[in-house]
């Protein structure tokens, strides 16, 4: 005798935009949350964003079934040191930016094609030696992972992402 | 500002005396001798020196619980924080208002492994409502309040308060009074007219209707219990509630159904399955209440009053939520309900009442009796009986006696049960009944209690010894850890592992080592002689009521069974165990 609330639930990424009092221990807090209620964080970025710097805006990419996405929200709403809890993903058209520092090591073979690729991606060099670079590269977290997994065979060393910064599209604030 | 300059200390005693505190519950230590100190000097607060930090936070949630105000609680670094950390969590699962002052050692150690130092705001992040560290002595006052104000709105619970001991010697001018709102954290009190109105609809349109009431309704105070009465009885439907909600309805009313869930009446429950509107007010749908969650109520429409958001459809989806406290919303509710559907009349519901009066024929909470053996569950009715009459409070342990106490005592009144429902911490019951008693100097309390539970926190004799406290400690002794062995025998093959009570302290001898009165009962004829011997004896009681020691506690909805799946009393045949059922909690 199963129950008709039963649906099918899809499970999908969304981004999360969360507001916090700036004060010690916030980000372990909404973190703490993620891990104690076996949530999934799939990236995060956090930094001050007020002049006063009394405010931190987090986004955090999740996944999950709109139930628990739901939940998430909820949760972190009820956190007392969270202002607002947006949810980029539902409100409608956003724009999303990733920033990655990818350093590769090239022989001269590999050269010309680090610096094709980092072209078509718009890659700058910011660092450069007589056998390596580092490339900057923004944009959307997928067009990031392209980036690197071409890399791979052009002699990549390392990598660093930032993770994603995202904003509703339009005069709107959150 | 005040022209004043006030030493930490002093602001912290000042700060509480503002917000009205009369008693605080701790245990002194090197990082908290300034308040101490501060203590001494002032005559406002009164400290009751408990003997175990974990015992100081579950005396202050009695009185919290049995007050409606703020417990407070005062501890020391390192081991009597972490110490007090079960109670947090404690007070956090039931939703409980607490403010935890903890000692910390000075700012410029903290970070080094210093002595007694431990990460307290870090332990406490997720047992607390909200925590803080106090690091400049210009923000304690302003702290302090804001802390109350957190513990207080909202679904309330645990905060804590971290202060360096330096900080507490560092003096301020900057004092704050009154309410200090936190700068940003506002929950919202009203629920939203539009689901009300919608909600009362459904329920007017209900042919089976059912109050499932819990904890929130007694968070809210007296005012909800008042309204969820008048509400129930205008509407004529039946009520039941989960162990925390027990006594906001009166349980001697003829449409209280009793206790739902995993040890809840066999009326309850089934009314619960079969209904067609559920008004959930004040509860979580905690896995206690629901059983397996694709059985549960499959069929009706389910109203879901409650002041945190993140409670409405966590488990269980219901159709209309309603973010609110209870008082506010069931008084919107009652208005919109006289307004709209008092004159045209709702359904009938003398087909759901006939059902439910064959459901309660069935008398679920019928045991066998013996001439040589006392039933616990005898002993719990002896016990309601012979203190029907008095304004009693009872705590509980946790385990087998505590849903005895919850079956077979008839609570009428809210803040009268405190019983640890989300965590079930055993050795709450006793520290809460100090609590309680400290806070209602005359009344009787009693804490039913398990012989394992009680020894859990049982040096608080000392405690209640060094107050006067005449609480009564009625001791279901049956020798095992009884819902552990209850649990063994129908999971585990009737295989008893570490669930025998051995080596038992002669409770009567180690009341009278504390100066207490003790008891000791074994027969059912002298259990009535024996209570009334516990209720007038002036001062700290001991009762050691020996019982079956294997008798269990049904009904019983075994894990992974539907909710209207339960083992009864009388049932003979084997019982079968549910798919997966011996994994479960």
């Amino acid at each position: 005798m199963h129950h008709a609330h039963k649906e099918i639930e899809i499970v999908a990424c969304h981004t999360l935009s969360i507001i916090v009092d700036n004060e010690a221990g916030v980000l372990a807090k909404v973190i703490g949350l993620f891990s104690g209620r076996g949530y999934n964080i799939e990236n995060l970025t956090v930094a001050p964003v007020d002049i006063e710097g009394t405010e931190s805006r987090i986004t955090v990419v999740t996944k999950g079934t709109p139930h628990v996405i739901e939940q998430i929200k909820a949760q972190l709403d009820r956190l007392v040191p969270v202002h607002r809890v947006g949810d980029l993903t539902e409100n409608g058209p956003h724009v999303e930016r990733e920033l990655a520092l990818v350093k590769v090591h090239c022989e001269n073979a590999q050269q010309q094609a680090a610096l094709r690729i980092a072209e078509a991606f718009r890659a700058k060099i910011v660092d450069s030696s007589f056998d390596s670079y580092i490339f900057e590269v923004t944009g959307k977290s997928d067009k990031i992972t392209a980036f690197v997994q071409l890399m791979q065979d052009a002699g990549l060393v390392e990598v660093v992402r930032t993770g994603v910064a995202a904003l509703t599209r339009g005069s709107k604030a959150l | 500002m005040s022209n004043k300059e006030f030493s930490g200390a002093e602001i912290i005693i000042n700060s509480l005396v503002d917000l009205d505190v009369e008693v605080i519950f701790g245990y002194p230590g090197g990082a908290v001798l300034p308040i101490y100190d501060a203590l001494f000097k002032q005559d406002k607060i009164r400290h009751i020196l408990v003997r175990h930090e974990q015992a100081a936070v579950h005396a202050a949630e009695g009185y919290a619980r049995s007050t409606g105000k703020v417990g407070v609680v005062l501890v020391t670094s390192g081991p009597g924080a972490t110490n007090a950390v079960t109670g947090l969590t404690d007070a956090m699962l039931d939703s409980i208002p607490i403010i935890c002052i903890a000692g910390q050692v000075p700012a410029h150690l903290i970070g080094s492994d210093a002595f007694q130092e431990a990460d307290t705001v870090g332990i406490t992040r997720h047992c607390t409502k909200h925590n803080y560290l106090v690091r400049n002595v210009d923000t304690l006052s302003k702290t302090i309040h804001e802390a109350f104000y957190v513990a207080t709105n909202g679904r309330p619970g645990p905060v804590v308060i971290d202060v360096p001991k330096d900080v507490q010697i560092y003096t301020s001018k900057d004092i704050h009074s009154g309410v200090v709102k936190h700068r940003s954290y506002r929950p919202e009190a009203k629920g939203d007219i539009d689901q009300i109105k919608q909600a009362v609809t459904l329920l007017a349109g209900a042919k089976k209707p059912i109050f499932y009431t819990g904890g929130g309704v007694i968070n809210s105070g007296p005012a909800a219990a008042q309204l969820l009465r008048e509400m129930v009885q205008l509407i004529g439907a039946p009520i039941t509630s989960t162990l925390m909600g027990l006594g906001a309805y009166p349980a001697s009313d003829k449409q209280f159904l009793g206790m739902l869930g995993m040890h809840g009446t066999y009326e309850a429950n089934n009314a619960m399955h079969d209904c067609d509107v559920m008004v959930c007010v004040g509860a979580r749908f905690d896995d206690r209440v629901t059983g397996r969650l694709d059985a549960f109520s499959p069929n009706s429409k389910k109203i879901h009053i409650d002041i945190d958001r993140s409670s409405i459809n966590k488990t269980v989806r219901v159709d209309v939520p309603i973010v609110g406290d209870v008082a506010h919303v069931l008084e919107d509710m009652l208005k919109v309900w006289k307004a709209t559907i008092l004159e045209q009349g709702s359904h009938s519901y003398d087909d759901w009442w006939a059902q439910i009066e064959q459901w309660r024929s069935r008398d679920c909470l019928k045991y066998k009796s013996m001439d040589d053996v006392i039933m616990p569950q005898y002993a719990l009715e002896r016990l309601q009986e012979l203190t029907k009459d008095k304004d009693v409070y009872f705590t509980t342990e946790v385990g087998q006696h505590q849903m005895w106490a919850a079956q077979y005592l008839k609570l009428e009144k809210p803040n009268r049960w405190m019983t640890s429902g989300g965590l079930g911490t055993m050795g709450y019951g006793f520290p809460a009944a100090i609590g309680v008693q400290i806070a209602h100097k005359d009344a009787l309390v009693i804490d039913v209690a398990g012989e394992a539970s009680i020894q859990m926190n049982i040096q608080e004799l000392s405690t209640a010894a060094q107050y006067d406290l005449p609480v009564k400690i009625f001791i279901l002794n049956n020798e095992y850890m009884g819902m552990v062995r209850q649990w063994q025998e129908l999971n585990h093959g009737a295989r008893y592992s570490e669930s025998y009570s051995e080596s038992l302290p002669d409770f009567v001898a180690l009341a009278k080592a504390y100066g207490a009165h003790g008891i000791v009962v074994d027969k059912p004829a002298d259990i009535d002689g024996a209570i009334k011997e516990m209720i007038e004896t002036d001062g700290l009681v001991v009762v050691d009521c020996r019982v079956a020691k294997f008798a269990n506690c049904f009904p019983m909805v075994p894990s992974g069974a539907a909710h209207n799946d339960m083992i009864m009393p009388d049932d003979d045949e084997e019982i079968k165990e549910f798919e997966g059922g011996s994994a479960l909690v």
